[in-house]
């Protein structure tokens, strides 16, 4: 079965089982995100993808599309939203983006200057999580992760290795290293692991290949995520 | 003398708080249009005047977060005589990289410096009421004052810095589109 629904006032087609953001990026629109991967289930943490369906807000990441639903995507109100939820995430983690080695290539940071986010306008958190610098070749900045999971999963299911973990609750979540003394180094944790490539901030950092790519050069430098998003849309997130 | 000589001219005053002057260097590459500027704006207490309190003002430039004493006093002193304050790089809007200190505990940080580095002459951390004391956490300037409009960047262009104010001074509401939006 396949039908059409609105998006932003424009027809968008899609196959049975299709979520709002597969069939809205099928077409060519662009939905911003952060936890979504177009390898992996959807996940639903960040909340950067929801749109406005029949009044109310939804994750398009996890939403079936229907035959006939409204939905709006690119609207100051779902902007407006999204930039709220950056500004969340900023404050909430140490993102000092001069001294980042991820700075560039980040989607966090891409995002925001795609939203026109120029502060983070909450009370900063500053939170005191230490690095792990124990394995040879990766570095750990636990300071910046957005709880995303996508290491977490990728380590999992694709590497078949359960390195990572989300542990606590509420604010006090984090992410951890499944071994005995919780170190990187203690893991059988590869640098060619899917999951070592697949953070979309400045946690999961390859040593002693940092500031390698020039400014100018770097992926989000000269056009925005919602362009690079969609340059391959299949299997790039 | 052309006209836009005679028009009443804009005060303008900038500090330092807990920065490191970048910001007023990306300022001043703003190269020839430091003239134009010149001409429409006149410039209160600022690094480079010197004018040493901030007298009644259209437009404040903070650069820095919030470290010590002297900071806070001058930050407030700012917000009162400036109808619209802005944050100014990346330390006045979330501290910056000197935040790096807050998962440090204040006093160690202090005794490092000043009592167990080696080679000093005379240790001790300095205690002269003169001094400001240090906070013990550096803040973005926004949890002291409320502030008008943010300029990201560490620090922010020249280019950036000089469509923020062009725009402001010419009445619009300055917006940094995609290509002068930097964080870093």
């Amino acid at each position: 079965m396949s039908g059409h629904f609105m998006f932003d006032g424009r027809p968008v087609p899609f196959e049975a089982g299709q979520t709002i953001l597969e069939a809205a990026r099928a077409a060519g629109h662009y939905i911003p995100h952060l936890c979504w991967h177009p390898d992996f289930p959807p996940h639903g943490s960040c909340k950067l993808c929801m749109v406005k369906v029949g009044g109310r807000h939804v994750s398009s990441c996890a939403l079936e599309a229907k035959e006939g639903m409204e939905v709006e995507s690119n609207t100051p109100e779902m902007n407006g939203e999204r930039r709220a939820l950056l500004q969340m995430l900023f404050v909430e983690g140490n993102h000092f983006c001069p001294s980042c080695e991820k700075s560039g290539n980040c989607q966090l940071q891409a995002q925001a200057y795609e939203l026109e986010m120029t502060s983070a306008r909450f009370d900063h958190f500053f939170p005191v999580r230490p690095v792990d610098a124990s394995h040879p070749d990766i570095l750990l900045d636990f300071n910046r992760c957005i709880f995303c999971e996508l290491c977490v999963r990728a380590s999992r299911d694709v590497d078949g290795k359960s390195v990572f973990a989300l542990t606590n609750r509420g604010i006090h979540k984090h992410l951890v290293v499944n071994a005995e003394s919780g170190q990187l180094g203690d893991t059988d944790f590869s640098a060619d692991d899917l999951a070592a490539n697949i953070c979309p901030v400045g946690v999961i950092l390859h040593k002693r290949v940092g500031f390698e790519v020039p400014i100018g050069e770097r992926t989000y430098d000269e056009v925005p995520i919602s362009v690079v998003s969609m340059r391959d849309k299949g299997s790039k997130p | 003398m052309s006209q836009l000589d005679k028009k009443p001219r804009l005060r303008v005053a900038t500090t330092s708080l807990a920065g490191c002057f970048g910001c007023h260097m990306s300022f001043l590459d703003i190269d020839e249009h430091l003239f134009e500027l010149a001409r429409l704006v006149e410039f209160d207490r600022s690094p480079l005047t010197d004018i040493k309190e901030c007298g009644p003002c259209d437009i404040g430039l903070i650069e820095g977060g919030v470290c010590n004493a002297e900071n806070v006093h001058v930050l407030r002193a700012f917000r009162a005589n400036c109808k619209t304050l802005v944050a100014v790089g990346a330390c006045a809007i979330n501290g910056g990289l000197p935040a790096q200190r807050n998962h440090l505990e204040l006093e160690a940080c202090l005794r490092e410096v000043y009592e167990h580095r080696e080679g000093m002459d005379a240790p001790g951390v300095p205690n002269d009421p003169e001094l400001p004391l240090l906070l013990d956490k550096v803040h973005p300037i926004h949890e002291i004052v409320r502030v008008d409009y943010f300029i990201p960047g560490c620090p922010p262009s020249g280019e950036t810095i000089w469509k923020f104010l062009s725009d402001l001074i010419a009445g619009r509401t300055p917006r940094l589109s995609h290509e002068l939006l930097r964080f870093d």
